[in-house]
This record gives structure tokens, sequence and C-alpha cells, in this order.
């Protein structure tokens, strides 16, 4: 018991801590990794929850994907980033004040929804017992069958995305060489091949 | 406080959260750090979902989770790809001058 509230601290800290610095730190590649810290963190705490499905696929998807795109984004664009910068301290007051609301209405909520818990609604898919059933199994075996209109639609909504991407950043370039089949074997020996008889001395 | 419960996984969801919006209001400038804000949020939403569900024992939280993981991809890769795009033809990604639309 003693171990898991240790290590519940420890990943707890760590999330909040690089979850501050992702905000205030002044160069936004360390901000990418502080969020990478993060994601690692948060994986840690789901670990920790026993949802072992999601923690893996945190660290792979935002991990593996996500955070790289930034990374990739941050790193392509020429910005000027102390320019971007400015402004931040003319902000802070203002920020800080929302947060400092929203954060304790939210500390309020949760406090409140704990010490006077309401009548527990039945589950609508039990969790299996763990020893029995791992994680992904079981939520492998909700997925493809209760929930599995909306396992498409995530698909769907992933295929959009990527299209979405696709059509916004391609774009054709003028000026590159590129091989074209037909204009190859349309091409003739008479078009490209001139015979050319040079006398002696002359040069053409 | 060594027993570790729903609150405090919710807590964190919600210094989480507030990190997010705080991120928001102070980086008005730059689209990157803001888009990196809403992946927080997000994050904390998933951490809320997942304790959630842990907690009552209802498998349903975390495939309501992985949804919200799916569409945090989708945004995410959307969004920098209108990012690069706006910054190809303006030069620039600073909030306060994408305005073309205001009239």
């Amino acid at each position: 018991m003693i171990i898991q509230a240790l290590a519940f601290y420890l990943f707890a800290a760590i999330t909040v801590v690089a979850g501050f610095m992702v905000v205030t730190a002044k160069n936004p590649v360390h901000s990418v990794l502080f969020l990478i810290l993060a994601f690692f963190n948060a994986a840690a705490l789901f670990v920790l929850m026993g949802a072992e499905f999601i923690a893996m696929i945190l660290v792979i998807v935002y991990v593996g994907a996500v955070a790289v795109l930034f990374l990739f984004v941050v790193m392509m664009l020429d910005i000027n980033f102390v320019e971007l910068r400015q402004g931040f301290l003319q902000y802070l007051p203002l920020g800080l004040l929302v947060g400092a609301i929203l954060l304790i209405e939210l500390v309020i909520i949760v406090i409140g929804s704990v010490a006077a818990p309401g009548q527990l609604i039945a589950a609508a898919t039990p969790t299996p017992d763990a020893a029995q059933v791992t994680n992904t199994h079981a939520l492998g075996a909700v997925l493809y069958t209760k929930y599995v209109y909306l396992f498409q639609g995530a698909g769907l909504v992933l295929l959009v995305a990527m299209i979405g991407a696709i059509v916004l950043t391609h774009r054709t370039r003028t000026g590159v060489r590129r091989q074209d089949a037909g204009v190859q074997s349309a091409r003739r020996r008479e078009d490209s091949v001139e015979l050319v008889k040079v006398r002696p001395g002359q040069g053409i | 406080m060594l027993t570790i419960g729903l609150g405090h996984y919710l807590t964190v969801a919600a210094i989480l959260f507030t990190l997010g919006i705080l991120g928001i209001f102070v980086n008005r400038k730059n689209v990157i750090v803001i888009l990196m804000s809403i992946e927080l949020m997000l994050l904390a939403v998933n951490i809320n979902l997942v304790a959630c569900s842990v907690h009552l024992g209802d498998l349903s939280g975390q495939v309501f989770a992985l949804l919200v993981l799916t569409v945090a991809a989708g945004e995410a890769a959307i969004g920098l790809a209108i990012l690069v795009v706006y910054f190809r033809n303006r030069g620039t990604i600073a909030v306060e001058d994408i305005n073309l639309m205001k009239g």
C-alpha cells in the first residue's frame, strides 16, 4: 500500500511539474519534450490504476505519434519564438486568476463528490475480475461487440483526419522533373536521334 | 493519505486541466503551445475517465477514453496541418495576425 502511494505521488508530481513546464518553457522544443514526460508519467498513473491497455496506447499514440508530430512541426517552421513570447507577463495575472478560480471549483466538486457519494448507478459494462481476465482482453471483448459502431466511428474520424491533413498540406510543385511513362513510350527514334555527316577537319 | 482513492486521481486531473487553461491564457501568441495545452487538457479528461471507470468497475469509461485519444490524435494532425499551410502562405503563425476573415 505504501509503495503504491509513493508511486502515485511520484508520478503525479512529475506529471504536474511537467505540465507546468509545458506551459511556461521558453523554447517550444522544450515544451514538447516536457509534454512527452507528462504523457509518460500519466501512462504510469494509468498502469497504477490498472488500465494497462490505455496506458500503452497513450505511450504509442501520444508519445509515438502526436508528440513527434509536434516536434517535427516546431523544428520545421522557422519561427521567431522570442517575438511570440512577448506579452507573456501581461497575460499572466489574468491567466492565473482564471486558473485559480477554475482549480478551486474543480477541487470543490471533487471533494464534494467524494465526501457525499450519490447513488451508484449500475455499471453499463461491468469490469470482469482482474485476476481472471486481463484489462486488454476485457476491453477488447467489449470494444468489438458492444461498442463496435463507436469503434468504426473512431476509425472514420482517423480516416477523415488523415485525408484532411494530406489534402491540406499537399502541393504540386512546378519545375520538378518527373517520370512520364506516356511521353517515354511515345518517343521515337526519328525525334531524338540526328545523324550528321561530318567532313574531316571542319567540325559541325 | 497513504490510501490512494478516486479523489487523488481526480485532483491530479483537475490540476492538469487548470494548467492547460493557464497555458492557453499566457501563451496567447503561440499557436503551437496552445495546441499542446489542449492536448494537456485532453490528457486530464482521460485521467478523469479512467479513474472513474476503475472506481465504478465500469469498462465503458475506458472505451470512452480510447475514443477521446482518437479524436485528440486527429485534432493534432489537422491542427498542425493547418498551421503548416498557414505558415507557408503567410510566413508567420502569430495569433493576432490571423484576422483575414474578420472583415
